[in-house]
């Protein structure tokens, strides 16, 4: 059982947990992910680490609630517990000084993007950090990111904040402007890393992406997470969930993402008829 | 017992087993086999010749004490039955139930030269089940506390078996196993049908009793590597027992469309999350109305069967070589037909067609017929031109095999594989070319069965024990 130590909401609907969770927080490095299993009849899901502290053995998930699972968890408090967490899992972030990086994060994928940004700068390069929402109220870790990065920029889709626009545009206009970035990593919604890709394609610019299919055991067991990477078959979990940006068949997870929208619409819905009764644990 | 009844001969038909009508149990996960009952079971041990050189030992991958335990069955003692098939087999109640008898003790048995065969699994499940209903659970002796430390990679049958041996000879043992849940292919491969969880959970309960700590969400390469465990958590041996856990696809296109399984998937959602239990349990499955699985294995007919039972009514097994030489038991085989699997023999699929949404619609398939024999010995087949055809399928399962999982030997330097990956390990002994460092089961001979996982457990945990008192 992993206690939760702290539980923040950064908006109404994406949380911050730090839980205790020894043998991965002394371990994790940034770019992986754990496993998360609430209760006996729950579902396994990843979750990538957005922070980690070794001496106190505990790792941070900043989590959008975006189903049954998610919004289940989102009802525990300090002081309850997670029943399942296993990792670190995946391949860690390759950071090295590469000169000067970009480092762009859309939506939720700004916590994946926090840790690596951060041993980014660490290891030396000049960090340039886009971060962008759909509107300020859902716009995260602008503090956190601001502290792992040499510059940075804010966009949000509808311009209540920062520069109106994507982070994909204003990744085009620093580009314009004659920034030259020599490595690049973008993480969000599976489009803003498609358009990501499409300029860092573009730009002839050396770049990843973190993949977020669909998962189960986490560990190359299973194959669900599997992707098409330059036309070979991947597994994101051992494989990535990393990859080069310019060779990820983007549409084709949007469609594998899509398996079960159906179950998950059911299982939404009862949970919210029983109004989380009918899973008290 | 019945003392007055005549006692059975050898050469009197074998007990049926009592099973569930096909036509109810295609529509539910209990366990289909119901096991001999007492009157039964003395009947049946009463068939046994008592032979004075019994072959069927030799037949069984762990040495039981068949004569033994069958004899004791014939007195009535179930007890002493039970206490016997402990001696050798720490899992007896599932080997009875999932061993392929009729290819190890049965197939020696001095009976089936001229009539059938002593159905021993069937006494072993009746023996230790009958331990289970009395709520006791008799542990061995167990030596005194050695001071070794020993880590085992996997919870699966030969990692279980390795640790209880080596808990009984006093060792400190730890599990690892990168599952929520113990038991490895037990619980997540093996459907309910076939092997109650709660079994699966009651052996693993003995095994803790004999002092074994099962770490459960640990995934030795991830979590911690074998280095790391030697190093610096002082193990003094590992056993590496990670099963077949790598999906083999059959890189066919179409492969990744929607709906497309592999069969540890299909099945690790069924049997390990109860997806057959959606929404009560959170993880789904999908079936729709027409299953196509492609395989001939055991693991294809539970997935075929599996698929049934989730509420599929065309299920395929689609296997590119005949019934005659498909890999699975034949007891399940038959099941799987009982239960009306559409076996499309001597077919190869070709490839998967998907809708416009990105779904599996149909699978092109091609006939085969059987030519001279391959590598293996089994004819090889070969495609009929011209005979490509369609079926309409909403999810395709590939249960083709499964193969060795790379996490453990990409992260333990020095950890040689052959060009498959399997970890070389030697026959007797399953010592790897790393000292102190065993490994046995699928990992080493590919996928294989339960007893034989066992087996090759049996062996490491002496040779292990050997080189323990070394140090």
């Amino acid at each position: 059982m992993h206690k939760i130590i702290r539980k923040d909401a950064l908006t109404p609907e994406i949380k911050l947990y730090i839980v205790e969770a020894n043998l991965i927080a002394t371990k994790v490095q940034p770019g992986q992910f754990v496993i998360l299993r609430l209760h006996e009849e729950g579902e396994r899901i990843p979750l990538t680490v957005a922070d980690f502290d070794r001496e106190k053995g505990t790792i941070t998930l900043i989590v959008a609630e975006i189903g049954k699972t998610t919004r289940e968890l989102g009802t525990l408090n300090e002081g309850d517990g997670i029943l399942d967490l296993v990792g670190p899992l995946g391949k860690a972030t390759h950071v090295e000084k590469f000169g000067t990086v970009a480092c762009v994060g859309g939506g939720i994928g700004v916590a994946p993007v926090y840790p690596i940004a951060r041993a980014l700068k660490e290891a030396g390069n000049r960090v340039v950090s886009i971060i962008g929402a759909r509107c300020k109220d859902i716009l995260i870790l602008e503090k956190e990111m601001e502290a792992a990065s040499t510059e940075m920029y804010v966009t949000t889709d509808d311009g209540s904040y920062g520069i109106h626009g994507f982070v994909t545009q204003q990744m085009e206009k620093l580009i314009g402007d004659g920034y030259k970035f020599d490595f690049a990593v973008g993480i969000g919604p599976v489009p803003m890393m498609k358009a990501f890709a499409g300029v860092t394609v573009k730009h002839n610019i050396k770049s990843v992406v973190s993949l977020n299919p669909i998962m189960v055991d986490g560990t190359g067991m299973c194959g669900v997470c599997r992707v098409d990477v330059d036309g070979k078959t991947k597994f994101a979990c051992v494989d990535g969930p990393e990859f080069d940006a310019h060779l990820v068949d983007y549409d084709l997870l949007l469609s594998r993402q899509t398996t079960y929208c159906a179950e998950e619409k059911q299982s939404m819905d009862r949970y919210e008829k029983c109004n989380g009764d009918c899973c008290k644990h | 017992m019945s003392e007055n009844k005549p006692r059975r001969k050898g050469s009197e038909p074998r007990e049926e087993m009592p099973r569930q009508d096909p036509k109810v149990r295609r529509n539910n996960f209990d366990e289909v086999a119901l096991g001999y009952s007492a009157e039964q079971a003395v009947a049946e041990a009463q068939r046994c010749l008592n032979c004075k050189k019994p072959f069927c030992v030799g037949g069984c991958p762990v040495g039981i004490d068949i004569p033994g335990f069958v004899t004791a069955i014939a007195e009535g003692d179930f007890d002493r039955a039970a206490l016997t098939l402990k001696e050798r087999n720490a899992l007896p109640a599932i080997c009875g139930r999932v061993c392929p008898q009729e290819d190890q003790c049965e197939k020696y048995c001095v009976l089936g030269k001229k009539w059938e065969p002593l159905a021993i699994g069937r006494l072993e499940r009746f023996a230790s089940d009958w331990e289970t209903k009395q709520g006791k659970m008799n542990l061995p002796e167990i030596a005194p506390p050695t001071g070794r430390k020993v880590g085992i990679v996997g919870s699966g049958p030969a990692g279980l078996t390795v640790a209880a041996d080596l808990a009984m000879l006093g060792h400190g043992v730890t599990i690892f196993e990168a599952l929520h849940a113990p038991g490895g292919v037990l619980v997540y491969g093996i459907p309910e049908f076939r092997l109650p969880k709660s079994i699966v959970a009651r052996e693993v309960e003995f095994i803790e009793k004999l002092g074994v700590k099962v770490e459960v969400n640990f995934v030795v390469g991830a979590t911690r590597t074998i280095d790391e465990l030697m190093k610096d958590e002082g193990y003094d041996a590992i056993f590496i027992a990670t099963g077949a856990g790598l999906p083999y696809f059959m890189n066919i296109p179409g492969e990744n469309l929607n709906g497309v399984y592999s069969a540890n998937e299909f099945l690790t959602r069924s049997n390990l999350m109860k997806a057959y239990r959606f929404p009560s349990y959170d993880t789904p499955i999908k079936v729709g109305k027409k299953v196509a699985v492609v395989g001939g294995g055991n693991v294809a007919m539970d997935s075929v069967r599996t698929a049934m039972r989730l509420g599929a009514e065309d299920v395929y097994c689609v296997y590119r070589r005949s019934r005659a030489e498909m890999p699975a038991r034949e007891e399940e085989i038959e099941n799987a037909l009982e239960e009306e699997m559409i076996l499309k023999e001597l077919h190869n699929p070709i490839r998967i067609i998907g809708d416009e949404k990105g779904w599996v619609k149909q699978m092109e398939c091609i006939k085969m017929e059987l030519g001279e024999p391959d590598a293996s010995g089994r004819r090889r087949p070969v495609p009929i031109e011209g005979s490509e055809f369609l079926i309409d399928v909403d999810v395709a399962v590939i249960a083709i095999g499964q193969g060795p999982n790379p996490l453990v030997p990409s992260t333990t330097p020095g950890l040689e594989t052959n060009k498959w990956g399997n970890i070389l390990a030697d026959d007797e002994t399953g010592l790897t070319s790393l000292e102190g460092v065993y490994a046995g089961g699928d990992i080493v001979t590919g996928a294989a069965t339960v007893i034989l996982a066992m087996g090759a457990g049996r062996k490491a945990a002496n040779a292990i024990h050997e080189y323990l008192k070394t140090k």
